[in-house]
């Protein structure tokens, strides 16, 4: 059950990028078209996953036990961008035609500020699920950065489909690019207000 | 390239928010009043300021395949300062801040300014770039908070000066993105008239 819970709340209610504006650099940077914005998603749901997996193991069993949790933004930051040198060296070997559609966003994520704003809130903040507040469990922190992606990957699809079609429509000058591109964000993301309360 | 130029391009020619378009998570996620955007700004400035002055010594010294991991170890640990001193002295602005000041860590503009500017530049061109640069975001951040504070709650710096609860959108997430388009759209109608 509150594997559920956390889905619908990370995707829907608490949307990484329309509610809690992490991710937002790619969001307005490689959302022009369908197709690039769901080759980032990819990308971005491999490398969140396996970069939660990790920290979380650091945080708890290496951070915690020696005492140093204020090495925490270093430590992390390092498995991430390491990671993801990993991750497209690898990819690049065993699967020629996905390194093909993601190879490009792999360097991007390392600076995604949602790959480690997700690490580090799956082991400081507290859910409650019907009862205490707690720190999420292994499974659980797992689930949550999926979920996330998810959320991040659904926003960036929908945006990029908005944006197809801004392309095609005449705005004023000064709203031409970025701007109108906000304010429709500014739009999706009342939309997705009316998700609030739902969890 | 005078001293001072270097200053002033950050604030208005090459402003990281209405130009660059750079770090808008920290941008949309911390301006809900003037205060914190104001903090933010500023805590952004002190990791710039210092990495830059940092990056710009031992740029000859980093094998240049090697340049970007050691780049962000740098701004990694000038940002834990930043976290223990926050703590210490400001824990009320650090909780509200929360997670967006670990996040500085991968705020675009830190590692944009190391990259472009700092590993090219001496030490004080490197410390003034860092100044202009951290000037210009927090005028923008803060600029952006007092429009979302003014609108959402009728407030400026905490200064409460219009009676009733104001458009809650603009404190909300809505709200960010809408107020930072108009202001982006306000920006470029005054730069083409300059």
């Amino acid at each position: 059950m509150e594997y559920i819970l956390i889905i619908i709340s990370a995707v829907f209610v608490n949307n990484i990028i329309l509610s809690q504006f992490l991710g937002v650099c790619p969001f307005l940077g490689v959302s022009n078209k369908v197709s690039t914005a769901a080759g980032m998603s990819g990308a971005v749901t491999f490398v969140m996953a396996v970069a939660t997996l990790v920290t979380y193991l650091l945080q708890y069993y290496v951070l915690i036990p020696l005492g140093i949790e204020f090495m925490q933004t270093v430590t992390f930051i390092v498995v991430i961008a390491s990671l993801v040198q990993m991750v497209e060296i690898m990819m690049k070997k065993i699967s020629p035609s996905l390194y093909q559609a993601l190879g490009i966003f792999l360097p991007l994520i390392t600076t995604n500020c949602a790959v480690l704003g997700v690490a580090i809130l799956v082991v400081s903040k507290e859910f409650t699920f019907g009862g205490d507040p707690q720190l999420l469990n292994m499974s659980q922190a797992i689930v949550f950065s999926i979920a996330n992606a998810i959320g991040f990957g659904l926003a960036m699809i929908l945006f990029s489909g908005l944006r197809e079609q801004l392309e095609l429509a005449n705005v004023p000058k000064e709203f031409k690019g970025v701007p109108i591109a906000l304010i429709t964000a500014g739009i999706l993301a009342l939309a997705f207000m009316g998700f609030a309360g739902l969890v | 390239m005078g001293k001072l130029n270097i200053i002033t391009k950050g604030i208005l020619k090459e402003n990281p928010i209405f130009v660059l378009l750079l770090g808008m998570c920290p941008t949309l996620g911390t301006t809900t009043s003037a205060i914190n955007g104001m903090g933010m700004g500023l805590a952004t400035m002190f990791v710039l300021i210092m990495s830059n002055i940092v990056i710009s010594l031992i740029s000859s010294l980093i094998p240049s395949k090697v340049r970007i991991p050691s780049y962000i170890v740098v701004i990694a640990s000038f940002v834990t300062i930043l976290q223990l001193v926050m703590q210490a002295y400001l824990p009320g602005l650090y909780d509200t801040l929360g997670l967006f000041i670990p996040l500085i860590v991968v705020n675009c503009i830190v590692l944009g300014r190391a990259e472009a500017f700092a590993s090219k530049n001496s030490i004080v061109d490197s410390a003034l770039d860092g100044i202009g640069i951290g000037v210009g975001f927090t005028l923008g951040l803060t600029v952006l908070g007092a429009v979302r504070e003014l609108l959402g709650s009728g407030a400026l710096f905490g200064f409460k000066f219009i009676q009733g609860d104001g458009m809650l959108v603009f404190i909300l997430a809505p709200g960010a993105f809408i107020a930072l388009g108009y202001l982006l759209v306000l920006f470029n109608k005054y730069k083409a008239k300059l």
